[in-house]
């Protein structure tokens, strides 16, 4: 899948492919010129990267080969026990979690999966989870807490499911319980956004002592697509409102909403996935141990006044 | 326009005032006659919005209410401009329409003796939606509540939490639970009562964590709207669906209470969660 803005990323890339097909007799001077494309396709790789929109952005969090939630384990853990079920209703396949190792250290791994192919998409409901996934969620951080394992979440979805059932389930009421309970969880709490943090349904196991973004994650309190449609009565103002609404991990850093980005190579991490997961693994291990040395009572006052201070407002009489 | 507006009224409807077609069972009825009623149509009991000033009078004993925090407002974290203009000016025209500085007012009253803390959110401004004002004055209403240990009662009516904060309204649901969750520890009661509307950021964080949950009767409460879960599911919803009703059938509200009968109500219940000695 090629994004619009990368199209003269991709066209090069072409010419290079035809180029080493077509390189049977070794000429030295396709040789100095496939060079000299790869060349060119790192530079404006560069420049293409250094320039997005906001909606760009959107476009890469989304895009097709951006390593998912499995490709994370795979790439991260030594270990994934994964553990099924809210004892409730179900096992919910947007969401999962388990004993997991990442570098040595022992954790309760949680987060939305997606699915790559057709068949995975279906299953996981395209990472948009049920109330019974929040509420596994829910049952694995207390377990967490139990254990004293501090506590991974792995956020990328579009949204909380906005279906029949999971209303009647309590969609809402899953996700401010665990809003509530997860302020005064005795864990750390380390959150990643690695994709798309779709308003309720990312922050119901987003509220983390740390939060980090990847580069080209986005995290925004309603879709472009959705708000456009509000207030600009017009979903085709998508990129105006990713804009207006400062999604990217970089505005949310300025905001004071994240506390670090984990960076991406030029040209995303579709482009380059085992790098992205690689640098994901050494930013979540770094904060496991940093905050395992911290007093647990500290730790959820400090996580408390984190999310007091959030917000701007002004103190004045109303003339 | 109405048949209602024009001359052909009695002189005894004019001493009346005008009428007002009700939303819930369509019929006209007297304005007057609805509002010395509490809003509730005397027909088919359809409970209509209240602003925060109408709610209050209802509960409060006379003279008791002292306001907390009434001077924080809204502030433009993302300098937010939409097709139809900017966050600013349209918060400053709900300002001058509501006579409201935020979507909440909080403070504490006393309720038949009982002193209690209390939000109660009005749908007027911008749709009752939650942002960082509002979300302020609800952690520093719960904090009021911890430190006097006195029961917190938090009245919803919104649609949401409020676009033009973008992120930061978000996470104002993380805050107002991070409130809640505290009260939990310290066993100091939380009662939310869910009016019309209650959707979106709100009922997915305070308004449906209470450790009593009470609706008025048709709220409309639920996490997505309507017209979305109909989009994504390809079918039509029941016409109950998502009403006060249909969440006490599917175990998500302790009690549906009248507008009558609700300050009584919440007065039964506090007794019990005094946690005086037997």
């Amino acid at each position: 899948m090629d994004l619009d803005f990368e199209k003269e990323i991709a066209e090069v890339e072409k010419r290079i492919a035809e180029l080493t097909a077509a390189d049977t007799g070794r000429s030295e001077k396709r040789k100095t010129e496939i060079t000299g494309l790869k060349r060119k396709v790192k530079s404006l790789t560069k420049k293409v990267y250094s320039d997005l929109t906001p909606w760009d952005t959107v476009q890469i969090a989304r895009h097709a080969d951006r390593p998912l939630l499995r490709d994370f384990i795979a790439g991260m853990c030594s270990e994934f026990l994964e553990l099924h079920g809210d004892r409730r209703e179900g096992d919910d396949k947007a969401m999962i979690g388990g004993f997991a190792t990442i570098g040595g250290q022992r954790c309760m791994l949680i987060g939305m999966v997606k699915g790559r192919t057709v068949e995975e998409k279906v299953e996981a409901n395209f990472g948009m989870p049920n109330p019974e996934g929040y509420r596994k969620a829910l049952r694995l951080m207390q377990l967490a807490e139990k254990y004293n394992l501090p506590i991974v979440c792995m956020v990328d979805t579009p949204a909380a499911y906005p279906g029949r059932e999971a209303e009647e389930r309590g969609q809402a009421e899953a996700i401010a319980r665990n809003l509530t309970e997860m302020a005064t969880l005795e864990v750390p709490i380390i959150v990643v956004v690695t994709g798309e943090g779709g308003s309720g349904g990312a922050l119901g196991i987003a509220a983390g002592d740390t939060v980090l973004m990847l580069r080209y994650a986005v995290y925004s309190v309603i879709p472009p697509e959705g708000c456009a449609a509000i207030l600009w009565r017009d979903a085709d103002k998508a990129p105006q409102a990713a804009d207006a609404l400062k999604i990217t991990a970089n505005s949310l850093l300025e905001l004071g909403i994240i506390d670090g980005i984990i960076d991406e190579p030029a040209g995303g991490a579709h482009r380059d996935p085992e790098t992205t997961i690689a640098a994901t693994k050494d930013a979540i291990v770094q904060e496991i141990k940093r905050l395992k040395r911290r007093q647990i009572r500290r730790l959820v006052d400090q996580r408390y006044d984190k999310f007091a201070k959030m917000g701007r407002f002004q103190k004045k009489r109303h003339t | 326009m109405g048949w209602f507006t024009t001359s052909s009224k009695t002189d005894k409807d004019k001493a009346k005032g005008l009428f007002v077609v009700c939303p819930g069972c369509k019929a006209h009825i007297f304005e007057e006659e609805r509002n010395s009623n509490l809003k509730v149509c005397p027909k088919c009991n359809h409970h209509d919005r209240l602003t925060y000033k109408e709610r209050l009078d209802l509960l409060v004993d006379p003279g008791t209410f002292r306001e907390f925090n009434k001077h924080i407002t809204t502030h433009d974290p993302l300098s937010f401009v939409d097709g139809k203009g900017s966050y600013a000016d349209k918060a400053e025209l709900a300002k001058s329409k509501t006579g409201m500085n935020e979507a909440i007012v909080t403070g504490s009253g006393n309720i038949k003796g009982i002193r209690v803390v209390l939000g109660i959110m009005d749908f007027r401004f911008l749709g009752g939606s939650l942002a960082s004002g509002t979300g302020e004055k609800i952690l520093l209403a719960a904090e009021h509540a911890l430190r006097m240990k006195r029961p917190f009662i938090l009245f919803s009516a919104s649609g949401g939490a409020r676009m033009h904060e973008g992120i930061v309204s978000l996470m104002q649901m993380a805050k107002t639970c991070a409130g809640i969750a505290r009260l939990n520890k310290a066993k100091v009661p939380y009662i939310s009562v869910l009016t019309d509307p209650t959707f979106g950021g709100v009922s997915a964080s305070y308004a449906t964590v209470g450790d009593i949950n009470i609706a008025e009767p048709g709220a409309m409460i639920g996490f997505a709207g309507r017209r979305v879960i109909e989009q994504t599911i390809k079918q039509k919803l029941p016409p109950d669906f998502q009403t006060a009703e249909y969440l006490l059938d599917h175990g998500f509200i302790d009690a549906i209470v009248s507008r009558s009968e609700m300050k009584d109500y919440l007065h039964k219940v506090l007794m019990y969660c005094s946690r005086k000695k037997a």
